[in-house]
């Protein structure tokens, strides 16, 4: 963690650049309305995630309520886009997402300080409480959260500042994407700032940070008010975008949503969350509208990342990167090929066996044949559940093959390439 | 008066209820460190399972083999699953655990379906346990099962002014079940040698280790024996409340307050804070008490225990009976 927080040189900071190229290029590569709205929704979960990971990555607490610092935020920004809509307009819509980001801090205010008294898996239950308590209220109160249709406002409320007055939704892209990458920035720089570096050192030794003078739980209140702005400011960045906000923003499903793709991305690293925040869009989006069994996917995923890489997606690439620059990958690549193939092959198998079932649970009544992936299914004949068999056999009986000699060869080109495995994951106090 | 006895007695029963899923909850983390985060998806699988169960071979087999099955369950994710990720520390166990929440909330409904399931209680256990009678000029009196027919049917008649209050007999094993279960538990731990075993290893685990004990195999089977508890939970709380996939989701919220407001790893602290939520969170739903305009309690109920926690938090952070941490 620490090696890759220091300062090396310019090639750091060149990211910045080419990420702003990219973003000002991506509706280039991908127009059509569908393919902006990804790209939009993909700049609010990455903003989101790295808020979550401030706290969990940097700061070894893990939230299970991050949602609520994110919706609450979306719902005062959308308050704040109809209240200044209907008095002529003095607030920019472009402020809006700002809005929301004092609104997540005014709560993280409040909620904080009941969080941050205790820390490891006593703060994971207190953000969980606090999760459903705000949920409990979305109930109680209507006039705030608009009951179950939520709250809808327009971000076209007839103004237009310097000719832009948010109508297109690739006007919308070009704000959301600014904000993306500033607090992106932001959120990077605080890793650098004595506060950032304390609160990774509350995260690995909080008795040792007391004993030199520091108060871990200031340490930890004050970066949760952090996170609370920029999971704000992407709540109203989704109000702007979306339109509407709803008590699901709120709710724990989000919440987890947050942590599991935040992990899938890996936490240890600052590329990790946003890996994270556009996995999420695309499952969310696409793999749920694909296939109804995603979340059994997405469980079965999170527990092979957790278990086999936790450093997740970012840490893969990552000590593939390093051995790139050993050059010890080209005789690994045949391996990694022959793994593939084999776990693609099983993977398909499994696929196949759980789209049966869910079909046979969900679409029963539309008959048993289906198609899934070019395959004509049918769950009532034992044909179709041994073809499922055999893929899973024809892959997972090779792949046990090749696992452990790739495995073997993966750890001697370590070796040989002088590396040591980085810490994957944040302790803490744990 | 019998309104208050009804509500006592149901907040106990619910009470003792979060009990038994707190108890296993805080068994495997003081010894493990681990925090189940689905420990609740087990809870839910105990019901489910139950239900499977009690249609082929009548409840009271369910009662006792759907914990059985689902402590065997419990037992291999241990060994197959949370034993890998150990050596990463207590993050990753979290992790895998939550993980596993997932998947079985989307195994069950794979397997039950989406919809709530009607799992009813056997016929011996759907009448009241007893019915609190209360007439006019006589005072109050309990009448074992449901009482005699005529006694009750006279509410019409306003002169008599007869009022009977019954209390469900599903309750009333949920009591029966968790004080034997809570005998139970004391027993193994203070009277036995795993007991004994367990207990040194939750203060002294590095010593029980090179004393020749096995203690990766001791946390399995604490593990397998803390899921078992809370699908024991389950086959009595499915029956008596709902049968439900969210049924997971809710009671772990519950649950999860419990045991912050009794204080982290403390057993007795999740005992009293089981009783108190349990009375709370009951009698609050049954007052019909307006606190703001509009809002009655009735209203805030599911609420209140959320608000318990955070003025625990902030009045006394390590809970009831926990230990201040460093």
């Amino acid at each position: 963690m620490s090696a890759m927080h220091r300062f090396s040189g310019w090639r750091d900071w060149m990211v910045w650049p080419l990420c702003a190229v990219l973003l000002v290029l991506a509706p280039l590569l991908f127009s059509g309305s569908f393919a902006l709205a990804l790209l939009s929704q993909m700049g609010i979960a990455v903003v989101a995630c790295l808020s979550f990971n401030l706290l969990f990555g940097q700061g070894g607490m893990l939230s299970f309520g991050h949602a609520v610092y994110a919706g609450l935020g979306g719902f005062l920004a959308m308050h704040a886009l109809n209240v200044f809509s209907a008095n002529s307009g003095w607030l920019p819509v472009s402020l809006v997402p700002l809005s929301g980001g004092l609104g997540g801090l005014a709560f993280a205010l409040v909620f904080a300080y009941p969080s941050t008294r205790r820390a490891g898996s006593s703060f994971a239950m207190i953000t969980l409480g606090l999760g459903e308590l705000v949920y409990a209220l979305t109930t109680l109160l209507p006039g705030f959260f608009g009951g179950e249709a939520g709250i809808a406002g327009n971000r076209v409320n007839g103004r237009v500042v310097w000719g832009v007055s948010f109508g297109p939704a690739i006007e919308l892209y070009y704000l959301l994407a600014m904000y993306t990458l500033v607090c992106a920035l932001l959120m990077y720089l605080f890793t650098r700032t004595p506060l950032g570096q304390m609160l990774q050192a509350v995260r690995d030794n909080p008795q040792r940070v007391a004993s030199i003078g520091y108060d871990p739980q200031r340490v930890r209140y004050l970066a949760m008010l952090l996170a609370g702005f920029f999971a704000g400011v992407s709540g109203g960045m989704a109000a702007l975008h979306f339109e509407i906000v709803n008590a699901e923003t709120v709710g724990s499903a989000r919440s987890a949503a947050y942590l599991v793709f935040t992990v899938i991305g890996g936490t240890a690293s600052f590329a990790g969350p946003v890996l994270g925040g556009v996995l999420m869009v695309l499952c969310t989006v696409l793999l749920s509208a694909w296939t109804k069994a995603w979340l059994l996917y997405l469980g079965l995923g999170f527990v092979l990342v957790v278990v086999y890489a936790p450093g997740g997606l970012a840490g893969v690439l990552a000590q593939q990167l390093r051995l790139v620059r050993s050059g010890h990958l080209l005789r690994l690549l045949a391996w990694y090929g022959a793994l593939a193939a084999s776990g693609l092959v099983a993977l398909w198998g499994v696929a196949l066996a759980i789209e049966m079932l869910y079909h046979q649970q969900l679409h029963a009544a539309s008959g048993s044949a289906f198609t899934f992936l070019g395959l004509a299914l049918d769950t009532a004949t034992p044909g179709s559940w041994f073809t499922a068999l055999g893929l899973l056999l024809a892959g997972a009986l090779p792949g046990l093959w090749v696992y452990p000699r790739c495995a073997a060869l993966y750890a001697q080109a370590h070796a040989a390439a002088g590396l040591h495995a980085q810490p994957a994951v944040a302790r803490g106090v744990w | 008066m019998e309104f208050l006895i009804t509500t006592v007695l149901n907040g106990l029963s619910y009470g003792l209820m979060l009990f038994m899923l707190s108890a296993g909850l805080t068994l495997t983390f003081s010894m493990m460190g681990v925090l189940n985060f689905a420990h609740a998806s087990f809870y839910m699988l105990g019901a489910y399972l139950g239900f499977s169960i009690a249609q082929r071979w009548g409840f009271w087999a369910a009662l006792v083999l759907a914990p059985m099955a689902v402590g065997v369950l419990g037992a291999l994710f241990e060994r197959l699953c949370l034993r890998r990720v150990h050596a990463l520390g207590h993050v990753p166990e979290l992790l895998v655990t939550f993980g596993l929440s997932y998947i079985v909330l989307e195994i069950v409904q794979l397997v039950w379906g989406r919809s709530a399931l009607d799992f009813s209680p056997p016929p011996s256990l759907q009448g009241p346990a007893f019915t609190l009678v209360h007439r006019a000029g006589e005072g109050l009196h309990a009448v074992w099962g449901a009482p005699p027919s005529g006694v009750c049917s006279s509410l019409a008649d306003a002169a008599l002014r007869v009022s009977c209050s019954p209390f469900p007999a599903t309750r009333a094993l949920t009591v029966v079940v968790a004080l034997l279960m809570l005998a139970l538990i004391a027993a193994l731990l203070t009277r036995t040698r795993t007991g004994l075993v367990v207990r040194a290893a939750l203060t002294h685990p590095e010593m029980v280790n090179s004393l020749g004990h096995d203690l990766p195999r001791l946390h399995m089977l604490l593990f397998g024996a803390g899921t078992a508890l809370a699908a024991l939970a389950g086959v009595v709380g499915g029956s008596t409340y709902l049968t439900e996939p969210a049924m997971a989701a809710s009671m772990g919220a519950m649950v999860f307050v419990v045991v912050v407001v009794g204080g982290l790893g403390s057993l007795s602290g999740a005992f009293a804070a089981s009783l108190l939520i349990g009375l709370l969170q009951t009698a609050a739903a049954a007052a019909d008490v307006a606190v703001l305009p509009g809002v009655t309690l009735a209203r805030l109920a599911p609420a209140l225990p959320f608000v318990l926690m955070l003025l625990m938090l902030v009045l006394r952070p390590q809970g009831l009976l926990g230990r201040p941490s460093a």
